[in-house]
């Protein structure tokens, strides 16, 4: 607000008014004053109950209209990229279930496909198909708290409460291969950890059987609920090219009606064996980007069950035991094994000298992994191409002249987590 | 209770006295139920909650966790009354007791059997329209005097947004007025004797309760306190026994709205249909019913919906309820004339 030119009048006045002049106040010209009002800005977050981890966003209002969404990153930064390449390949995995902690098992699967593409390894049918169920199985995971999330954003707090009901069901399965309900470090160079233990495919095609039943009973609370489409619909709109350019992949990129799938198009592991659709929407808004998760966790399912119809009994690691741990008890009874096992659990393996980008399609999007080996036993350089990161910078352009309820459903919508964008 | 109690106690206190005792005594007799009933609200949304969301809900405080309440009070009680560096003290302190009586003070106009109420006055209607809209007032100095962006966007919101729906809900009033030819709730009640409103109202009905959804601030109208927009809205900054006037304000208030809602739709205490089974029950104790009955529904809404953007809501009140609301109270006054159903007014 400026005021500093509305002084000199009055003072003027006044001192007519000291010497007994006539005061004429109506024929002096009126002063225009310019008041500015400058927009507020707000914190949101990262307290923020809709920040979903530790999203810190400047967002400039005018009212209640965001005029301008500043995202700053870096509350999670744990330094994953510089600690991989103190680590050996087999100690590595881990940290990327730590990334994206909520589809935990699709990451490590890029690290272990980059590692194999430079050994030049292929893993045995049987691991493939196990990481394929297990993919598809994160996917759904992914989907269902991301989805369930979105809708408590939006203020429908059922959603939550169901998924996470499902959600558990399914990190049964997690801790039934691993042992962990979420950092799994299932899958290894050469293969997966251990085999599926006995009964869970039986298991598991009986959740698939009822799994639909609870998607449509989640659909039936939002699909067609009028509130869901007035918050939803035509809501942070991105344009098929605007997604491309600001980098866009996964489920965000399809429902702005962009058919790219890296199971598709680049398949890996099992998917050109398996029959899906990918799904594709028209508007490339919040409620469209709802829609392709929902039907994707059907052609998870769907894939699912395929890979457990398609899955025979063999091994699930390579039997070269310089990449892959003998058993135990083969180490008890040969020499051999028990260098095996010393050497790849000290030094671990060396990876002949080159650089790969190996990309999945994570259920958030593209994840990619960018690993430089100089022939030692640690990865020189290990980029990771980060999906959330693309669709977090985008914000300010979605939610631009928005109100700040909607800029709260985007960020949901967009299905950020913080643990793989700050890594 | 007047006529009770005065033989014994006049005498000796003289009439003036008298009456401020009987008044008081009625008061508690009003509010301490009111107050349990609250409590036990509390413990009811969270048991229908958890029941529709595949969760138990409160189960460890006392048998099936009744208890509950109780520790949430004393919790409530127990906490730290922190206030704002840079909060207006006085408003501050102000806002949640504002909300509370005003939450309160409506119950003594509500009859609960035929002529049970406190103050059996004829502009019943109105001093209840006034006192729930004098509500948002709470809201919008607590948003002021709490001195934070999120509080006073809560409190804009709420500003924004109280006039849209409350103008559609006069009209669903002045519809059950024609129909009454009083303002007297106990007359309101008394002229359903034949037929409840709902049923010939129904769909005023139904508007009168998605507009006592935004009056009380509740889901899907929670748009002053958005939860996952602006954290809590007005009362972000509240804590300990200021909050908790706030969530018996809220609550109270439901209550109180789910009264008025039985009182203009739903007979008041008359049982259904005026038949033999029926008339065994009370009064009262159907009049506790219905309310139990509307307020399920402001529990099934919270569990179903979304929430709106406040935009939405007042698109909502202005496009949608206000042209509906007026074309039905025509069409009511129309068809009473033509029939001849006017209420007879003295």
């Amino acid at each position: 607000m400026s005021l500093d030119h509305a002084h000199t009048p009055a003072a003027a006045v006044a001192d007519d008014s000291i010497i007994g002049a006539p005061t004429a106040v109506s024929d002096q010209p009126k002063e225009t004053k310019t008041v500015q009002i400058d927009s507020h800005s707000i914190n949101f977050g990262p307290q923020h109950p809709a920040a979903h981890g530790v999203l810190r966003l400047i967002l400039e209002m005018d009212g209640e209209v965001v005029e301008r969404a500043d995202p700053h990153i870096g509350l999670l930064h744990r330094g994953t990229e510089k600690l991989i390449e103190y680590k050996s390949y087999i100690q590595a995995t881990p940290y990327f279930d730590r990334l994206d902690y909520v589809s935990p098992m699709c990451q490590e699967h890029a690290f272990v496909l980059a590692t194999e593409n430079l050994l030049g390894v292929k893993v045995p049918d049987r691991a493939s198909w196990i990481r394929t169920l297990f993919s598809e199985i994160t996917r759904v995971l992914n989907h269902l708290l991301n989805l369930t999330t979105y809708a408590l954003d939006v203020g429908a707090i059922t959603p939550a409460l169901w998924g996470f009901e499902e959600r558990e069901v399914l990190m049964e399965f997690h801790e039934a291969v691993s042992g962990a309900r979420m950092h799994a470090n299932y899958f290894r160079v050469g293969g997966v950890a251990k085999d599926l233990p006995a009964g869970l495919d039986e298991k598991i095609a009986a959740w698939a059987e009822k799994f639909p039943k609870f998607i449509d009973d989640l659909e039936g609370l939002l699909t067609e609920n009028r509130i869901w489409k007035q918050r939803t619909v035509d809501i942070g709109i991105i344009s098929p090219e605007d997604a491309l350019a600001w980098g866009f992949s996964g489920p965000c990129l399809r429902a702005s009606g962009v058919a790219w799938d890296l199971r598709k198009s680049q398949p890996y592991e099992k998917y050109n064996e398996l029959d899906f659709k990918v799904v594709v929407g028209r508007n490339g808004d919040c409620y469209d980007r709802y829609l392709m998760r929902i039907a994707e966790m059907r052609e998870s399912v769907s894939m699912i069950k395929q890979c457990l119809a398609k899955m025979k009994p063999g091994a699930i690691k390579l039997q070269d035991h310089k990449i892959t741990p003998p058993t135990r008890s083969a180490m008890k009874h040969s020499m051999e094994s028990l260098i095996h096992h010393f050497k790849l659990y000290t030094e671990g393996f060396h990876v002949p000298a080159g650089a790969t980008y190996t990309a999945v399609e994570a259920p958030k999007g593209e994840f990619g992994v960018y690993l430089v080996s100089d022939g030692t036993n640690r990865p020189y350089r290990c980029k990771i191409r980060a999906t959330g990161f693309a669709h977090l910078q985008a914000t300010e352009k979605l939610s631009k002249r928005h109100m700040l309820a909607d800029a709260v459903a985007i960020i949901g919508s967009l299905d950020i987590v913080f643990g793989e964008i700050d890594r | 209770m007047h006529a009770f109690l005065a033989p014994y106690i006049e005498p000796y206190l003289g009439a003036y006295l008298t009456t401020l005792i009987v008044v008081g005594i009625q008061a508690l007799l009003i509010v301490v139920p009111v107050l349990i009933f609250m409590a036990y609200l509390t413990y009811a949304e969270r048991k229908v909650l958890g029941a529709m969301q595949r969760r138990v809900g409160p189960n460890v405080v006392g048998p099936f966790g009744l208890f509950q309440p109780f520790a949430d009070a004393i919790k409530m009680l127990t906490k730290e009354t922190v206030i704002p560096a840079g909060a207006s003290k006085f408003l501050f302190i102000l806002a949640p007791m504002l909300t509370f009586s005003l939450a309160v003070i409506g119950w003594a106009v509500i009859p609960v059997n035929d002529g049970w109420s406190i103050a059996n006055i004829n502009v019943g209607v109105l001093y209840l329209f006034a006192v729930s809209s004098l509500g948002v007032y709470g809201v919008i100095i607590a948003g002021w005097a709490s001195n934070s962006k999120y509080a006073f966007l809560g409190a804009l919101r709420s500003a924004a947004q109280m006039v849209s729906y409350e103008v559609s809900m006069g009209f669903i009033i002045v519809t059950v007025l024609l129909c009454v030819g009083s303002l007297n709730l106990n007359d309101v009640v008394l002229a359903q004797k034949h037929i409840w409103f709902c049923i010939p109202l129904f769909p005023l009905m139904v508007i009168y309760f998605i507009s006592v959804l935004a009056e009380t601030n509740r889901s899907p109208f929670d748009i002053p306190e958005g939860e996952s927009e602006i954290v809590a809205g007005f009362f972000v900054e509240y804590s300990s026994m200021s909050f908790a006037l706030f969530f018996l304000g809220e609550y109270t208030n439901m209550i109180l709205m789910s009264g008025l809602t039985t009182i203009l739709f739903l007979g008041g205490w008359l049982p259904p249909f005026g038949i033999e089974p029926f008339t065994w029950i009370p009064g009262p104790i159907w009049f506790i019913a219905k309310i139990c009955f509307v307020l399920f529904f402001f529990l099934w809404t919270r569990a179903t919906f979304p929430r709106y953007r406040y935009d939405q809501l007042m698109r909502l009140g202005w496009k949608v309820f206000l042209p509906f609301s007026l074309v039905y109270l025509v069409l009511v006054a129309g068809v009473l004339m033509v029939m001849g159903w006017l209420p007879h007014v003295v």
